[in-house]
């Protein structure tokens, strides 16, 4: 609830969605005179950047070319722009709400577009990995609860995620773990000594590009099979550090391997997940064991929830056949920007000018780039529409989702003279609606087209 | 012996606050330029921190500047930057099929620039 104090409002319990841990017991002081969060009670490093940076820039709401124009104008050309290219890609999404995402799947869809989402380079290749293995899954709040021995594998939550120590796995007193960190063993496995190691009991340094060997090696250990004398030569872990860990793993009463971007973005990719989920599954022979990807935007979790319930998919979906498709590797926007196959771009709080391949950036400088994002980047650099929005959980509400697939409202802190993602996606589904149906149906609609107009998407 | 070395790029605490700054400030880029290295491999190819090298692979190349790590922390032959616009420039774009590339595997080499 919020407290008026002369210009000062407390907003309690609000929810800062900078990483996927998506922490929603922070305190916030707004200062309403200056439009900003001066203090950010209970926010790690990440977050107090977070609530402090995100202010209201003096910057035009809407650009065509670098131009100044009215939003309505820059909603015109958006949608022109969709609906008159061949190959339109959607990509993004992971730093927005629901609400927004669920409009762009509607866009991606009347203008039978191409929709991915950052996930494709972030946890993709462990989405793949759960349709191929399945996943033995839990809330945090469980972990918190129950978890005796706690793995973190290929991520460095000190930097990454700093309060998935505190708030959720490591020192958090939980019913079954009334002592916090003395009631649980942490081990890190990791090709770096980070800044996560002091963190752990127990440290493991494979060999860079070798997970999959030390994954493969601990499910035969569970399992008691013998392992080769030379393990260690090609793992650089010894066989006694790994018959540790299995007895570990198989004795304990909860354990949980959380797993990030180490394994998804190195040689093995989809294998290297498949492989740790596979072995959380065989341990479920000897105890209670789950695997959760600790995942990096504020709502990347809940992009795959809403592609998926809308289509299907959780993300590389293609919609030129007038249904869904999902192709990683050939729907995903890595993809279809260096194989040259898009010819128009809607990108939704994200940077791939930055941070994608030098090869699909260069295309991405070729083809007309519509950017929703709060801050300038690389990619608004480029676009030719350019809208400047609000930034969700500071100046909207709507719904996120954590790493462990629950589903949190947000509270607003203060208002923005930008409109919201959702609001600008919806105007942008409107006349791409009409523009569709103009295009298809050029002497009126009729039969099916008629039902979609009264009952849009 | 190969001079190719493992360029591994991810998430600093640095380049996760200066990011919400504002990812064409100052900070970030710097933040993002600087390369941190094991110091026995720069001892043997005569850096020391702060020097400028050069990086690059058969995708492209990026100037920026290094600092040393102990070897305990950070092993003989691997490389480590806040990933950004320079880690962009040696990714190479196949995805094997995944939709992912390589985005913590890439093997580049050094040379330190004059």
């Amino acid at each position: 609830m919020a407290n008026e104090n002369e210009n000062i409002k407390i907003v309690e319990n609000a929810t800062c969605t900078f990483c996927g841990c998506v922490c929603d017991d922070m305190e916030l002081h707004v200062d309403l005179n200056e439009k900003r969060i001066t203090k950010a009670k209970n926010a790690c490093v990440l977050g107090r950047a977070w609530f402090a940076e995100h202010t209201i820039e003096d910057a035009p709401a809407a650009m065509i070319d670098g131009e100044e124009v009215s939003v309505d104008e820059a909603i015109e050309e958006a949608a022109q722009t969709l609906v008159n290219a061949k190959f339109p890609i959607t990509y993004g999404l992971s730093d927005t709400t629901c609400e927004a995402q669920r409009q762009a799947v509607a866009i991606s869809d009347y203008i039978k577009g191409n929709i991915d989402t950052t996930t494709s380079v972030c946890h993709g290749p462990s989405g793949l990995a759960f349709q191929g293995v399945g996943e033995s899954t839990s809330t945090l709040g469980e972990v918190k609860n129950r978890a005796d021995l706690v793995i973190y594998w290929g991520g460095n939550p000190a930097e990454s995620h700093p309060r998935h120590f505190g708030r959720y796995a490591v020192t958090p007193k939980g019913m079954f773990t009334p002592n916090g960190k003395k009631d649980r063993t942490v081990v890190l496995v990791d090709v770096r000594k980070t800044k996560s190691a002091p963190v752990a009991d127990i440290f493991i340094k494979p060999i860079p590009g070798k997970d999959f060997e030390v994954l493969w090696a601990l499910r035969a250990l569970v399992k008691g099979s013998k392992l080769s004398s030379n393990i260690e030569e090609e793992t650089g872990v010894p066989l006694e550090t790994l018959s540790d860990l299995a007895e570990r793993m198989k004795n304990c009463r909860f354990g949980v391997l959380f797993f990030g971007m180490g394994l998804t973005m190195t040689r093995g990719r989809h294998f290297n997940s498949g492989a740790l989920l596979a072995l959380a599954t065989d341990l479920n022979e000897y105890t209670h064991f789950v695997a959760k990807p600790v995942r990096g935007h504020g709502n990347v979790t809940g992009a795959d929830n809403v592609v998926s319930w809308q289509t299907g998919y959780p993300f590389g979906v293609n919609f030129s056949r007038g249904y869904p498709r999902f192709n990683p590797g050939e729907f995903t926007t890595v993809d279809t920007l260096s194989n040259g196959d898009a010819d128009a771009a809607l990108i939704i709080a994200s940077d791939p000018g930055s941070n994608f391949p030098k090869k699909a950036i260069e295309h991405l400088k070729n083809i007309p780039v519509i950017t929703l994002d709060t801050k300038n980047t690389d990619t608004t650099k480029l676009s030719h529409v350019a809208f400047r929005t609000a930034t969700y959980g500071i100046n909207t509400t709507g719904t996120v989702y954590r790493m462990d697939d629950v589903p949190i409202t947000l509270r607003s802190a203060f208002d923005s003279p930008f409109p919201d993602d959702e609001t600008i996606l919806t105007s942008i589904k409107k006349r791409v609606h009409e523009l569709v149906l103009a295009k298809h149906y050029a002497g009126g609609a009729s039969g099916e087209a008629k039902v979609a107009a009264i009952n849009p998407l | 012996m190969t001079d190719k070395m493992m360029l591994i790029p991810g998430r600093s605490s640095k380049q996760g606050t200066s990011l919400n700054k504002g990812k064409l400030k100052d900070e970030y880029k710097e933040v993002t330029s600087t390369l941190e290295m094991n110091k026995d491999d720069m001892d043997k190819r005569g850096l020391v921190d702060g020097d400028k090298v050069r990086m690059w692979n058969e995708i492209g190349e990026t100037i920026v500047s290094c600092i040393g790590k102990k070897p305990e922390d950070l092993s003989t032959g691997l490389l480590f930057i806040p990933y950004g616009p320079p880690s962009s420039q040696l990714m190479a774009s196949d995805t094997a099929g995944t939709g992912m590339p390589l985005s913590k595997h890439m093997m580049v080499e050094i040379e330190k620039v004059k």
